[in-house]
């Protein structure tokens, strides 16, 4: 944002806002607070320094800079009120679209989920086997600032320590204890004892020092803590030709731009990397019938739902104001504290306590109501639907109860009087008159309520997760998702996450929101017009 | 949870007519038409209302400690979940409930130092881009946050890759995550409220010699207090309710938040954990309802101005 001065009578007074005398106490809160911020950023740009990270460097660097000139110069006074919202709306509201926008352009997701370099060293590290006759070295466990690592003595009698990160490398004689010809300590490092050892099983046994900086060397692996041996992975990747080669087999895997090695007969190794796919995942649905009519039907349920949530709660919120707000009535105000109890109720307990009460087997609906029949509420497609749409009427209504008792009492009293001396009946009256007043408003509540409900994500994954699962859909698509539940399963559900898909089918909804957030907008600036 | 605004906060409406001072009694047949319905509706809705808490406070004082044993209503009575609930480490109710108030009251307190610095910057300040930092402001707010959840998991799991503190299952990584959304919701509302102090406050300070920030946290801070409570509650009933960003930031049993926990619970085996569940849920729920039904008048007025549930 541009915060320039502009040069007109306001300047003036703003230099005259600047110029009053700071007083010592503000400035020092100041100075101190900048300090903490540059400390906490110079930290950071250390970490990211050792990382490699130029990119994410130079930003914080740009934006820590930013922060020193607007809070030291003298104007810019917009600017040091702006500046710690617009950082969090930055990088939390902004930026993650952004980062959306690019991740549904790629293949992210599990098998994935890094980078190239990273794939081949997971791919020769997780297949790595015990090379024949190879022999004992004798170890200790070690633990050192990178983390666990093994000190080794070698069968010749040389002392090595490393780490998964840092191949092993020869040891400061001078520095080393021996017990017996075995190595047991060294400067630098603690050496755990047995029970730590044990304590600690499951890493130990995943740790795999290389024995040099080339990983088809071979790396050390122990089992019982004392001695190690040689383990060779099966995969050989060849620098030069870009293939990962299966010792065992002989076949031959190659990168044929898919993000992953893969033979010609479609052969996949597991381990992948991210890359950009293009529109991939926005044609996914497109490519897969079944899975593209499953999106359409949910995309669909997304809208009924939303429309019957708020057409629903409203219709029963006026007809209760209209039959309760009866100043006739003594116990009125009885009956609105106890119907609006669903309300304070706090929203995310009340799809679980629903939960309980719809319960096919156990569940009190059944059980009471129904003399223990086994009605599957929430496991039977249409059922599901009815139970999702029945729990969000409950937590709705009386929100607009509350709204349309105050948009009555907000009509004068002449205009209906005014109706009555013309001859209008009760239903004309309403009809023809409260109505349409009370829609006009109402209706910027109601279309913020319709996007809520858009997005509820809460009461159906509360209630139902989506379910129950469509049949002959491969992907997890339930009968009641909606489309923001479609995208939190995608990502973070099963055992197939696909970031990707979920980041497009996540864009699809903000096109939605989008469209109908415009058309929305200038509806009720027509209706403002009318007015 | 969205929490919708409008420019102005609404002070509570008159809330009913008076009623006429003498009313003649209406004949036993004339009120069975007339208000015999009414009072039939009237109950129906209660029930449909208020059964659900019925049972879940029944539920969480059944000894039985199964959903089976909760269908008979208030039969018998003991403390038996509730000392479950604080008893099992497999389910740490009081740390759940302890990362809940943190998370909610640091974001809620954040969120209303950002937004009032927003709001006054917006509402006393004029400069290039004001115009069209407010309308952003408006476009901002209308995608909510968990449209982008996947962008910020992974973000978070990048940040936490350098530093772990910021980075998945951290708190502090969750609160830096909710205050992105500390401008859009909140500042037009404040926004709004700022417009209604006269400017004059402000320049009788400043002729007294106050510089901008005494004007801003000694003066405005003050008169506004109101919009204040109002955008704190508002954001803290948000943040506490919160569960898509929660459920994948947070993962370790220990760090959850009551909505992730109590969900986790639930969901797996309803049958075996609903009393212990509806045990955790009264608790959960006695402070925030007492807190609306207390503020109740005050809500009531302010939504008719516009905050969705």
């Amino acid at each position: 944002m541009t915060t320039t001065v502009p040069k007109d009578s306001k300047a003036t007074r703003k230099r005259g806002i600047d110029a009053a005398p700071q007083s010592m106490k503000v400035l020092a809160v100041k100075i101190l607070l900048l300090a903490i911020v540059d400390a906490v950023a110079v930290f950071a740009m250390t970490l990211l320094f050792f990382r490699g990270d130029w990119l994410v460097l130079g930003l914080v660097a740009v934006v820590t800079l930013l922060v020193n000139i607007v809070y030291l110069s003298p104007g810019l006074l917009p600017g040091k009120y702006l500046t710690p919202g617009l950082i969090f709306l930055a990088v939390f509201q902004v930026f993650v679209v952004v980062y959306s926008l690019y991740i549904a352009f790629t293949n992210y997701g599990d098998g994935h989920n890094s980078t190239k370099d990273d794939a081949i060293s997971a791919i020769v590290l997780q297949n790595t086997q015990r090379v024949e006759g190879s022999p004992a070295y004798r170890v200790q466990v070690v633990e050192g600032p990178g983390g666990l690592g093994l000190l080794a003595t070698s069968p010749e009698g040389e002392v090595l320590v490393g780490t998964q990160q840092q191949p092993l490398q020869p040891a400061d004689p001078a520095s080393v204890t021996l017990e017996g010809d075995r190595a047991v300590a060294v400067a630098g490092w603690t050496s755990l004892a047995q029970q730590d050892v044990l304590q600690r099983q499951q890493e130990v046994a995943a740790l795999q020092v290389p024995l040099s900086d080339d990983l088809s060397d071979g790396f050390l692996r122990t089992t019982d803590a004392r001695n190690a041996f040689v383990f060779q992975s099966v995969f050989v990747y060849d620098e030069t030709a870009g293939t990962m080669t299966d010792t065992t087999t002989g076949t031959v895997y190659s990168d044929l731009g898919n993000g992953q090695f893969e033979t010609a007969d479609g052969d996949v190794l597991g381990t992948g990397w991210q890359i950009v796919v293009g529109p991939e995942n926005f044609l996914y649905p497109l490519e897969n019938p079944r899975f593209g009519g499953a999106l359409f039907g949910v995309a669909l349920w997304t809208f009924a739902f939303a429309i019957l949530s708020v057409g629903l709660s409203f219709f029963l919120g006026l007809f209760l104001a209209l039959t309760l707000n009866d100043p006739r009535m003594r116990s009125r105000k009885v009956y609105r504290v106890l119907a609006i109890l669903p309300y304070a109720f706090p929203s995310f307990l009340s799809a679980l306590v629903w939960l309980g009460l719809l319960n096919t087997e156990f569940g009190f609906i059944n059980e009471v109501l129904f003399g223990s029949a086994n009605i599957p509420w929430l496991t039977d497609p249409w059922l599901a639907k009815l139970s999702v749409v029945l729990v969000n009427v409950w937590l709705g209504f009386p929100y607009m109860f509350l709204v349309c008792m105050g948009a009555l009492q907000s009509i004068p009293e002449e205009v209906t009087e005014a109706a009555t001396v013309d001859g209008a009946n009760a239903w004309q009256t309403f009809s023809g008159i409260k109505l349409p007043l009370l829609l006009v408003s109402t209706a910027p509540l109601l279309i913020s309520s319709f996007a809520f409900n858009f997005n509820n994500f809460n009461t159906t994954y509360m209630l139902t997760r989506g379910g129950p699962r469509m049949e002959g859909v491969t992907e997890n698509v339930g009968h009641t998702d909606l489309l923001i539940t479609l995208v939190y399963k995608t990502a973070f559900e099963g055992g197939n996450r696909d970031y990707g898909l979920a980041a497009a089918l996540s864009i699809i909804i903000f096109i939605i929101v989008a469209v109908v957030s415009a058309i929305s907008f200038r509806q009720t600036r027509a209706l403002e017009d009318l007015h | 949870m969205s929490i919708d605004i409008s420019e102005t906060l609404a002070v509570e409406r008159g809330s009913e007519p008076a009623p006429p001072v003498v009313r003649p009694r209406m004949s036993g047949r004339k009120w069975l038409r007339e208000m015999g319905w009414r009072h039939l509706i009237g109950i129906a809705v209660v029930i449909f209302a208020a059964f659900p808490l019925v049972y879940v406070l029944s539920a969480s004082l059944n000894p039985t400690g199964t959903l089976t044993g909760s269908n008979a209503l208030f039969r018998s009575l003991s403390l038996e979940n509730y000392v479950a609930l604080f008893t099992d480490p497999n389910r740490p109710y009081a740390a759940w409930f302890a990362n809940t108030m943190v998370i909610g009251l640091v974001t809620s307190v954040a969120t209303v130092f950002l937004g009032a610095l927003a709001a006054y910057a917006f509402s006393r300040l004029r400069f290039t881009g004001r115009r069209v930092g407010l309308l952003s402001l408006i476009l901002v707010q209308m995608f909510p946050q968990l449209l982008a959840v996947v962008a910020i998991y992974l973000l978070l799991r990048g940040i936490g890759d350098v530093f772990p503190v910021l980075g998945l299952d951290s708190q502090i990584g969750i609160i830096l995550v909710y205050l992105g959304g500390a401008l859009g919701v909140n500042t037009y509302l404040m926004y709004g409220f700022f417009n209604t102090i006269p400017t004059s406050i402000d320049e009788a300070a400043k002729i007294d010699g106050a510089g901008h920030a005494r004007i801003f946290f000694t003066i405005i801070l003050r008169l506004v207090a109101p919009i204040l409570a109002v955008v704190g509650l508002l954001s803290f009933i948000a943040t506490t309710s919160e569960f898509v960003i929660a459920s994948t930031l947070l993962s370790s049993n220990e760090k959850l938040t009551l909505a992730v926990g109590l969900f986790r619970l639930v969901s797996n085996e309803t049958n075996t954990n609903y009393p212990v569940f509806a045990a955790g849920a009264v608790l959960a729920a006695i402070p925030v309802m007492a807190l609306f039904l207390w503020l109740q008048k005050y809500i009531v007025g302010g939504l008719t101005a516009g905050a969705v549930k």
